[in-house]
């Protein structure tokens, strides 16, 4: 793990979430969920956006005629729930603490830009640092951000 | 090894009405499928939270993900298993069904 990624910022009270972030990665936070929510838009239009393809995946295999039946009657429901996720993280993201619904809503929300990313960047399980020169390197860093503070969701809602 | 042999059974009699009840009470499937992004945290989460799984059992399902490609993780009527192939996918996994 890189220095940077060393401190633990979130974590389980008995009351919720504490949320220890300084506002220059609070706005990280807002400006991608509020990306992936405007490509979210996309979702039930002809021509969706390529990057949203893990977050509405096929349900039947091999049965193409039950997928789109299943897809005409879900798609406007999952397309709402994704939306709920990311505008609840944008609305929470001053917060220092957080309810539970408010922290799971900011997990799926940032699994879902992981998601977005991951597809873009056409990551695999043996992906390797890029070098800081590289066009990706960005995103490539926001991604292992996301998947750093994901970590830490995880176990501050652990079951 | 040996087996009983089995019982003859002359294929012109079978009852059609019988193949078709036979056919909608198979139980059908929810598979996850491995896949790079998904950390194997939060998938066990998911399957704890979703199905109420001891953290062992999703533990020994993520791992079959991982390990084998794919896991059967929950079955029932097609009503059930797209209800959990809905939250699956809420949760940003990558989920199907099938019949068994």
């Amino acid at each position: 793990m890189a220095p940077l990624f060393s401190r633990p910022v979130i974590r389980r009270t008995r009351s919720g979430v504490v949320v220890d972030l300084p506002e220059e990665e609070r706005q990280v936070l807002r400006s991608l969920a509020n990306d992936v929510a405007s490509l979210l838009v996309t979702a039930e239009s002809d021509d969706p956006d390529p990057s949203l393809t893990r977050l509405f995946p096929t349900a039947y295999v091999n049965r193409p005629d039950l997928d789109d039946e299943y897809r005409r009657l879900m798609l406007t429901d999952l397309s709402e729930r994704h939306r709920w996720a990311l505008e609840t993280l944008v609305e929470s993201s001053e917060a220092t603490e957080l309810t539970d619904e408010q922290a799971d809503a900011w997990m799926s929300a940032i699994n879902q830009v992981r998601l977005v990313l991951g597809t873009r960047l056409g990551i695999d399980e043996d992906m390797s640092d890029l070098p800081p020169t590289h066009p990706d390197a960005p995103a490539h860093a926001a991604y292992h951000y996301l998947s750093w503070l994901l970590e830490q969701l995880v176990d501050a809602r652990g079951i | 090894m040996s087996a009983p042999l089995a019982p003859t059974v002359d294929p012109t009699i079978a009852d059609p009405d019988l193949d078709e009840v036979v056919e909608t009470e198979r139980p059908w499937v929810v598979i996850v499928w491995n896949d790079p992004i998904n950390l194997m945290s939060y998938v066990v989460h998911v399957f704890q939270k979703l199905f109420g799984y001891s953290r062992e059992k999703a533990t020994r399902l993520m791992m079959e993900v991982h390990h084998d490609g794919r896991s059967v993780v929950s079955s029932g009527t097609r009503e059930k298993a797209e209800m959990d192939v809905f939250r699956l996918h809420e949760h940003g996994l990558w989920a199907t069904m099938q019949q068994d």
